[in-house]
């Protein structure tokens, strides 16, 4: 509270009393526990009558260590920490950390695990920004939206359980390429749910797109322009959002993504609500590029993982017939590989913006220092200016289109 | 500018970037296809505004900010900028080396967005930022002591919390952990390396002095 004092202004001068009555600023604090917190995010809010005047984020309330945590551990243990960072889309961001990893080692992808990987990060942004989109409709009062969404999301989950074992914390993605391979059925599953899709998200898309209420509470409401956007370090939606084309899956492309055929869409106001069809659009294009992938994994056959046992499993049946396989994998379950000392980034365009990993190695089996760039915090950051002049029913809205999730902002 | 930009290409405008700056920037070097600059600590700020406003360079983007430590240094930390020019399509990563008394001036006046990134190296480093505008702890708990990513503060940490039924409130006592095991690899046949101890009897092969 800053104790400030503003002296009441206006009303009928003869019935002011000679003193002036003096108000001070009303501070609030919404979370730790609060439903449009979308997790446990704790603000403090400064509001002269119903309007904002600052907003004081504190975050750290999910903070974990995994910096710390992954300092002593080999580094194929350190994957699944990965899933845990923005749980909403777990596989973006093993994606970025295996690609940091392999920029170290110098290690080709197989082209098929690409495509699986393609295919898997798109699926993590369907599964992404179905939940906020629906979500962001839910914190302006909606509550269809997000049952409708949530439909969708678990077929999703079963497509990474059926590949990964998990439906949320997958740890499918290795150094060198994934796990395993997909099996027929599940492309096809997968193919077939591409087609069956787009009905679901236009029922979501005449639910809300054009809906008194939801426009009334997005249009205009947290308005980011190009230069702020790129001043507070904005990714993702909320620079496409602004109308700067900037995607990392184009302009610096990674995988396959150069060989595949996706529109970026953009925005041109910058607000709530330019976000929001943002992520529409992308979900449309994201089930392009997973049709593309399914095509193209039937068609070709071949290793998912690359064949060098010093740093990809061997499969169990060689390990029942090769001592050469049952040393590797003894030794890689233990020690590891080791990584040329060195440093590297690495990033991708997960679903929230950019993902990236800033990798030391000293030449140990285990990161000398791993620091994870995710783009809800630099998001997150922004919500002092972002809020200010707007209502108090504002900011759960602004929140909902910044798409924060607390794992990745905390880790 | 086409993606990847090729070392060479990097090395080049590494240079040309370290000629231009008038001292601010005192070295570049290019590793797994990626720029890398050094700059010294009093002219960061300088040498970031000359990144981002240069025309031929335009890094109107600070992607990240943070510390690494490396205790054995005199100058224990470095504070690492990594940079991203939209405009040219180009990455870059600026460094520079302090140590725990030396506050570094703060990012803020070129990146606003620097003001969170500095916290959290702050909290996690104990690195200083000097005309920070708001230089508290941001992810750890309020009232946390240390900086939890230094390599001398154990992964263990020194504090853990329970809920006391007594006093109807969270509780912080002294970690009651057992022995966390931390395996070295040695391998007899493949002898010492890098960042590991020498293995007793190694010394026998090397020529008395």
């Amino acid at each position: 509270m800053s104790g400030e004092v503003i002296p009441v202004s206006g009303g009928d001068l003869a019935t002011v009393p000679a003193t002036e009555t003096e108000i001070r600023k009303f501070t609030i604090n919404f979370g730790p526990q609060h439903p449009a917190a979308h997790g446990v995010l704790r603000l403090i809010l400064e509001l002269d009558g119903e309007v904002v005047e600052r907003v004081d984020p504190h975050v750290g309330l999910l903070h974990r260590g995994t910096e710390k945590l992954m300092e002593y551990r080999p580094y194929q243990q350190t994957i699944p920490y990965f899933d845990r960072l923005d749980y909403v889309a777990p596989m973006n961001q093993e994606h970025a950390y295996v690609l940091a990893i392999e920029k170290l080692l110098g290690v080709e992808v197989p082209y098929r695990a690409q495509l699986i990987r393609v295919l898997y990060s798109e699926i993590g942004r369907i599964l992404n920004h179905l939940l906020n989109v629906t979500t962001q409709a839910m914190d302006v009062g909606a509550l269809t939206p997000p049952l409708w969404g949530f439909e969708q999301r678990e077929k999703l989950m079963v497509f990474y359980e059926r590949a990964s074992g998990a439906r949320l914390h997958a740890n499918y993605f290795r150094v060198g390429g994934v796990r395993q391979d997909l099996p027929p059925a599940l492309i096809a599953d997968i193919d077939a749910w591409c087609d069956i899709f787009p009905k679901a998200l236009g029922e979501i898309d005449t639910l809300i797109t054009g809906n008194r209420i939801f426009k009334q509470r997005n249009v205009d409401i947290g308005v980011v322009s190009k230069q702020e956007a790129l001043a507070w370090g904005f990714s993702g939606v909320m620079v496409r959002g602004s109308g700067i084309a900037w995607d990392l899956r184009r302009n610096q492309p990674y995988e396959c993504y150069n060989e595949l055929e996706f529109d970026i869409p953009l925005g041109v106001n910058g607000d709530c609500y330019d976000r929001y069809l943002c992520r529409m659009e992308e979900m449309r294009q994201s089930l392009r590029i997973m049709k593309q992938c399914c095509e193209r994994l039937q068609k070709t056959p071949g290793p998912v993982l690359i064949e060098d046992n010093k740093i990809g499993a061997p499969r169990r049946g060689e390990m029942k017939r090769s001592m050469e396989a049952l040393i590797h994998h003894f030794k890689l379950f233990t020690e590891g590989y080791r990584t040329p000392p060195g440093e590297v980034y690495a990033s991708v365009e997960a679903p929230k913006g950019e993902f990236g990993v800033f990798l030391v190695s000293d030449g140990s089996n285990k990161p000398y220092k791993c620091k994870i760039r995710a783009p809800g915090f630099a998001h997150l950051q922004a919500m002092d200016w972002m809020n200010r002049g707007h209502m108090l029913a504002d900011v759960s809205a602004i929140l909902g289109s910044l798409d924060i999730v607390f794992g990745e902002v905390d880790r | 500018m086409s993606w990847p930009v090729s070392a060479v290409d990097l090395q080049g405008l590494g240079q040309a970037m370290v000629a231009n700056s008038a001292g601010a920037l005192s070295g570049a070097h290019v590793a797994y296809d990626e720029l890398c600059l050094t700059a010294p600590l009093p002219r960061i700020v300088e040498a970031l505004i000359f990144l981002r406003d240069h025309p031929d360079y335009r890094f109107e983007v600070m992607i990240d900010l943070t510390a690494v430590d490396y205790p054995e240094r005199e100058k224990r930390f470095d504070v690492v900028y990594h940079l991203l020019s939209m405009s040219k399509n180009l990455r870059v990563r600026v460094k520079l080396v302090t140590d725990e008394d030396t506050p570094v001036p703060t990012a803020t006046p070129a990146f606003p967005n620097a003001n969170w990134y500095e916290r959290e190296a702050f909290d996690m480093y104990g690195v200083f930022f000097e005309g920070h505008p708001d230089l508290r702890r941001i992810l750890t708990d309020y009232g946390f002591h240390g900086h939890p990513l230094r390599k001398d503060f154990p992964m263990s940490g020194y504090v853990e919390l329970r809920y006391d039924d007594e006093l109807k409130r969270v509780v912080y006592e002294p970690i009651k952990m057992t022995e966390w095991r931390n395996w070295d690899f040695l391998s007899p046949w493949e002898g010492a390396e890098r960042g590991f101890a020498a293995l007793p009897g190694d010394e026998k092969a090397e020529p008395k002095a």
